[in-house]
């Protein structure tokens, strides 16, 4: 693919491409990796202790404990990104604090911030779905993809 | 005046009469803090928007230089600058207020010196008497328009760099007292298919790289005519490659001290900057408000600053272009010794 890239580059920026990447700072992918599920891991793992919390304490039941979780964790992360603590725990975390919802909700609450300014209808509220309208689009067009195979494969199973 | 192919050489060397630099607070904690005029406790200056903060920060650092330079902006003929935001309004609204004839440029993070140079270029024609050059940037409305949101929990690259929140201004004049600006070279766009708005020094290096070998063809002069070179903000990415790349064009670059604005304004061990700074304040408070101070006190005696810019935005960036490069060079000079202590 890197191959592909340069092919339409001249020699000079070719060699210049090379150039650029040998003076890149390194980056330890796997160092990375590791604080991205650690943090993504501990993420998850708030959410199971206040789920359980809610199915001993609350009176949830299994499945319906989910919700309210949902919307703790979404809390605190609208509150972290508020605060501006998000987006340092984004860049030390990674993809472990932009992967579970809060960082679904961080998208959101940080688009909303920034739009506030131009408005609550064209700043906040257009703003909102910037970043996270293409998680939207693409789950509602992989749901539909799903249903129509199973629609084709599975007909009255 | 034209010398060789891209320079001006001013006969009647244009004075660098007074400058202003103003920061935000990120600034102000950096190690060149004694050296700004204001400081600003809060990045949002008490306005309504990160926008309007900028624009009152460019409007603080014009009214400081012309107060400074002991007239009024009635006097001053022409203002010229720009700013790195959408159709350059900082500018365009600082202009509004301080209501002088007004010459919007846009060159990115090289607009500090293109200002400079057209500036300094109006006064030793005789096109003004004064004339003021100024710009400004502010992180978050940068990173609002060019990146992502300022609260989005995104992992930056460390070849990213951090946008200065501040403005600079200087006004030039036919006379007085302060350094002079001796030439300047405008610089060509050099594009080298960087496509990486997180590698901006990589993108720009090769530009400043062919200004700076420009300057020197054009005035004849070699590194060592310099006390310091210093690039706008290419930071540690982009000022290694640009090291690299002189020392291969077989520039002594050695001869002289070689630095960048960029990774002067923040201390790399307490701030998160990842390869320094950017955007067009940064080249334009370390100049008018650092490197000018050294000069005035004769701790510098020549100093080329070459400020470098990236013309991309970010609909280009998503249409799969690549990153153009831009830089232009300022050539300024301490007082001799007479001159300063003939005032005295």
């Amino acid at each position: 693919m890197a191959n592909k890239k340069l092919k339409k580059l001249t020699p000079t920026q070719q060699e210049y491409q090379r150039l650029a990447l040998s003076h890149m700072p390194k980056r330890s992918v796997a160092a990375n990796s590791v604080r991205a599920f650690g943090f993504g891991g501990l993420i998850c793992l708030v959410g199971e202790c206040i789920r359980q919390m809610f199915i001993h304490w609350g009176g949830w039941d299994e499945v319906k404990a989910g919700d309210p979780t949902v919307a703790i964790l979404i809390f605190i992360s609208v509150l972290l990104t508020s605060l501006g603590v998000y987006d340092k725990l984004g860049q030390w975390a990674g993809a472990g604090s932009a992967v579970p919802v809060t960082g679904f909700a961080n998208s959101m609450a940080s688009t909303a911030i920034e739009g506030r300014s131009e408005g609550i209808v064209l700043g906040v509220a257009t703003n909102m779905f910037k970043l996270a309208g293409s998680v939207i689009v693409f789950g509602t067009v992989a749901a539909f993809i799903i249903a129509l195979i199973r629609l084709i494969f599975n007909q009255g199973g | 005046m034209l010398k060789g192919h891209q320079s001006w050489l001013f006969h009647r060397k244009p004075k660098l009469v007074s400058a202003a630099a103003v920061v935000g607070p990120f600034e102000g904690r950096g190690p060149l803090a004694d050296d700004f005029d204001i400081i600003h406790g809060d990045s949002l200056l008490e306005q309504a928007s990160w926008e309007k903060a900028e624009r009152t920060m460019l409007e603080e650092a014009a009214n400081v230089a012309i107060e400074r330079a002991g007239i009024t902006k009635e006097q001053v003929h022409f203002y010229v600058g720009g700013d790195l935001l959408n159709q350059i309004t900082s500018s365009g609204y600082a202009a509004r207020t301080l209501t002088i004839p007004y010459l919007g440029v846009f060159g990115a993070c090289s607009t500090s010196m293109e200002s400079l140079a057209l500036a300094s270029y109006m006064v030793a024609t005789g096109g003004a008497k004064h004339a003021l050059a100024a710009t400004s940037s502010h992180n978050s409305s940068a990173e609002k328009q060019f990146r992502y949101p300022t609260e989005y929990g995104s992992q930056k690259p460390p070849s990213a760099q951090y946008t200065v929140t501040g403005a600079g201004a200087a006004v030039v004049a036919e006379a007085g007292s302060g350094p002079s600006i001796a030439s300047a070279t405008i610089g060509r766009v050099v594009d080298m298919g960087i496509k990486d708005p997180f590698n901006m020094g990589a993108a720009m290096a090769p530009a400043a790289v062919d200004t700076i070998t420009a300057h020197f063809r054009d005035l004849q002069v070699g590194p060592d005519h310099y006390d310091l070179i210093v690039t706008g903000d290419l930071a540690q990415v982009g000022h290694s490659i640009a090291e690299e790349l002189l020392d291969k064009h077989g520039v002594p670059i050695h001869k002289t001290r070689f630095k960048d604005c960029g990774m002067m304004i923040y201390d790399y061990e307490k701030q998160m900057v990842q390869a320094g700074g950017s955007g067009c304040a940064c080249s334009a408070v370390v100049t008018y408000g650092h490197l000018l101070k050294k000069l005035r006190k004769g701790e510098l005696r020549r100093i080329l600053v070459v400020a470098t810019g990236a013309l991309h935005s970010p609909v280009a960036m998503q249409q799969g272009e690549s990153i153009p490069g831009i830089a232009h060079a300022v050539a300024l000079e301490a007082e001799s010794e007479e001159e300063r202590t003939g005032k005295d």
